[in-house]
């Protein structure tokens, strides 16, 4: 009976969509209203709104699902022209952290990284915790791109050691071994450059270098690469599951729900919302 | 008027529950935990406490009333969770990018960081009253002397405490900490490594990758007495750490509610245990699993 009337209500949300959508609407408190309008004549909704007070945890909590779910159909079916015309200027470079259990569905990675290509993202991170990845998309991009290693205008290739090409798009394929070890490589990396350089080393404390230093030591081992915009996080939580700390001071973190269960107009929201982020880096 | 109500706000927050009325509270409140408590409980929370400035803007009111709120709400949020056996709380007060903001904001929030330090260190004020502990992390060369002092003092008068900790984060990010790890990390492996350097400059690391390794650097950090966080919440719904414990939050749950820092309340709390309880079990095997490897 609800669903009825949820189904019903979502109808007419595409509809209305369908009618408005030649004209491009730029006010997305418009889209709110229609979403609220469906929810405002399904009596249920009405009900639990009122028995467990405006704006409960409970009503938002089913409400975003459900939010989330008719944007996602809607998106996908083209009406909502705004999110057709993505501006990806601020995004220079995509990060996505897969759970390694569901990293080893290795279709769901190429049609990602196809849908991510499709999109116009020039430069793809693709993190796990157990280097699943590196085992089985390696050899994949391997033979697709027929190198292992091309310069790539967007990074310097040699600070990243796994780097590869699809289509117009750089992907680099990282692990848990690049991120916390990685820095320990480049401590020890500095360790041996301050005891080279350092004539008067019984006489000082601690070695006095800086932050940048330290990303001098991360490019010199290999260890360095570019800081993402946008991190993706597919699986059951939104952890970052260990991905390289030096890289990921200022990224947005997404929660993008299990890989099996990946949408494409998820993903174009997703872009939608970072388009419209500003960062004030601590100002 | 506006600006009246929420001085008033403030000063409200400092007093002591009226009797009856706070005794129900209290009781309703231990039995909410006690049902909460049925499911596996955080250890350590972090707070990244953003929407101050926000909160102050949307009243119209000064600046410096969204940070005295966002206090009372700090110490709130601390007292729930030591009563819910939450045993360690890190709060995010103020980065080293804050310093790039205008001088005299910068300089009233010193102010009102050492007014805070010094009212939590009186008789009865929370740390008293729960025996809470206080870690200040950071670069704490980079605070004006009296608010170095003032965290100094609070940090030699806790030390022995044996409650839950609150570690509060100023003059921090999580790049400098592990800068700071890797300078303590070569200066102790200096003069921990038998002939390994002589005075007229001779020195040899034979092999690099045996130098400093993730244990030498974990034991440096500023956080090495202190379990990772389970919960990471951000409030005023921003998805970014900003440079906030990057390291020690590899299977940590990252939260993003939507309310303004000044706004979190119990239930925004509660909501955020629940979701932790959730996806509990899938966090717990990836750190058998991570322990395992190691």
């Amino acid at each position: 009976d609800d669903l009825q009337t949820l189904f019903r209500n979502s109808s007419s949300v595409i509809i209305y969509s369908a009618i408005i959508s030649p004209v491009r609407w730029e006010r997305r408190e418009l889209d709110l209203i229609l979403l609220l309008a469906s929810y405002a004549s399904c009596c249920r909704w009405i009900w639990l709104a009122r028995t467990l007070g405006s704006g409960s945890l409970f009503h938002r909590h089913m409400g975003s699902s459900v939010n989330d779910l008719l944007f996602s159909y809607i998106i996908s079916m083209g009406l909502l022209l705004k999110h057709q015309n993505l501006q990806l200027d601020e995004l220079n470079s995509l990060a996505v952290v897969v759970d390694s259990e569901e990293a080893k569905n290795t279709t769901k990675i190429k049609q990602l990284l196809c849908w991510l290509s499709s999109i116009g993202i020039k430069y793809v991170i693709l993190y796990d915790m157990q280097g699943v990845l590196k085992q089985t998309i390696r050899t994949d991009l391997e033979s697709l791109t027929n190198t292992s290693m091309t310069p790539c205008s967007v990074v310097d290739a040699k600070m990243v050691t796994s780097l590869f090409h699809f289509e117009k798009m750089a992907i680099e394929i990282i692990s848990l071994a690049d991120g916390k070890e990685g820095v320990a490589k480049a401590a020890s990396f500095l360790y041996s450059e301050h005891m080279k350089d350092d004539s008067e080393i019984c006489y000082r404390s601690e070695p006095d270098f800086t932050e940048s230093d330290v990303a001098n030591a991360l490019k010199a081992t290999g260890s360095a690469g570019a800081e993402p915009d946008l991190l993706l996080v597919y699986g059951p939580a939104r952890c970052h599951l260990g991905f390289p700390a030096w890289r990921l001071r200022y990224t947005e973190i997404v929660h993008m729900g299990r890989l099996r269960s990946m949408k494409f107009a998820v993903i174009v929201k997703t872009m939608h919302d970072f388009s419209k982020k500003h960062q004030n880096y601590g100002k | 008027m506006l600006a009246l109500i929420d001085l008033e706000m403030e000063k409200h927050g400092r007093k002591p529950e009226p009797n009856i009325f706070g005794s129900v509270w209290r009781f309703l409140r231990r039995c909410l935990f006690l049902v909460l408590a049925l499911g596996p409980m955080p250890n350590h929370i972090a707070f990244i406490m953003d929407g101050n400035r926000r909160y102050a803007k949307r009243r119209n009111v000064k600046e410096g009333t969204g940070h005295g709120v966002g206090f009372t709400t700090l110490t709130s949020v601390c007292q729930y969770c030591f009563e819910m056996g939450v045993k360690y709380v890190t709060v995010y007060a103020f980065s080293i990018d804050n310093f790039k903001r205008k001088p005299e904001e910068v300089q009233s929030l010193m102010d009102l960081m050492k007014e805070k330090i010094d009212e939590l260190l009186e008789e009865e004020s929370i740390v008293q009253k729960y025996g809470f502990r206080i870690n200040f992390w950071g670069s704490l060369d980079l605070l004006s002397e009296p608010v170095r002092l003032a965290a100094e003092k609070a940090m030699a008068h806790t030390a022995s405490n044996t409650g839950p900790v609150l570690s509060v984060c100023v003059a921090y990010t999580s790049t400098n900490e592990i800068m700071r790890a890797i300078k303590k990390s070569c200066a102790r492996k200096r003069l921990g490594t038998r002939g390994y350097a002589n005075c007229d400059g001779e020195s040899v690391c034979e092999d690099i990758d045996g130098c400093v390794t993730v244990a030498d650097l974990e034991e440096n950090l500023d956080t090495a007495d202190c379990p990772d966080p389970d919960i990471v919440i951000r409030t005023s719904g921003e998805t970014r750490l900003s440079n906030f414990l990057l390291w020690q939050t590899s299977l940590s749950h990252l939260q993003n509610p939507n309310p303004l820092w000044p706004e979190f309340s119990l239930r925004n709390l509660i909501w955020a245990i629940l979701e932790y309880q959730k996806i509990y079990p899938y966090l717990e095997a990836r750190r058998r699993l991570a322990k395992k490897e190691n």
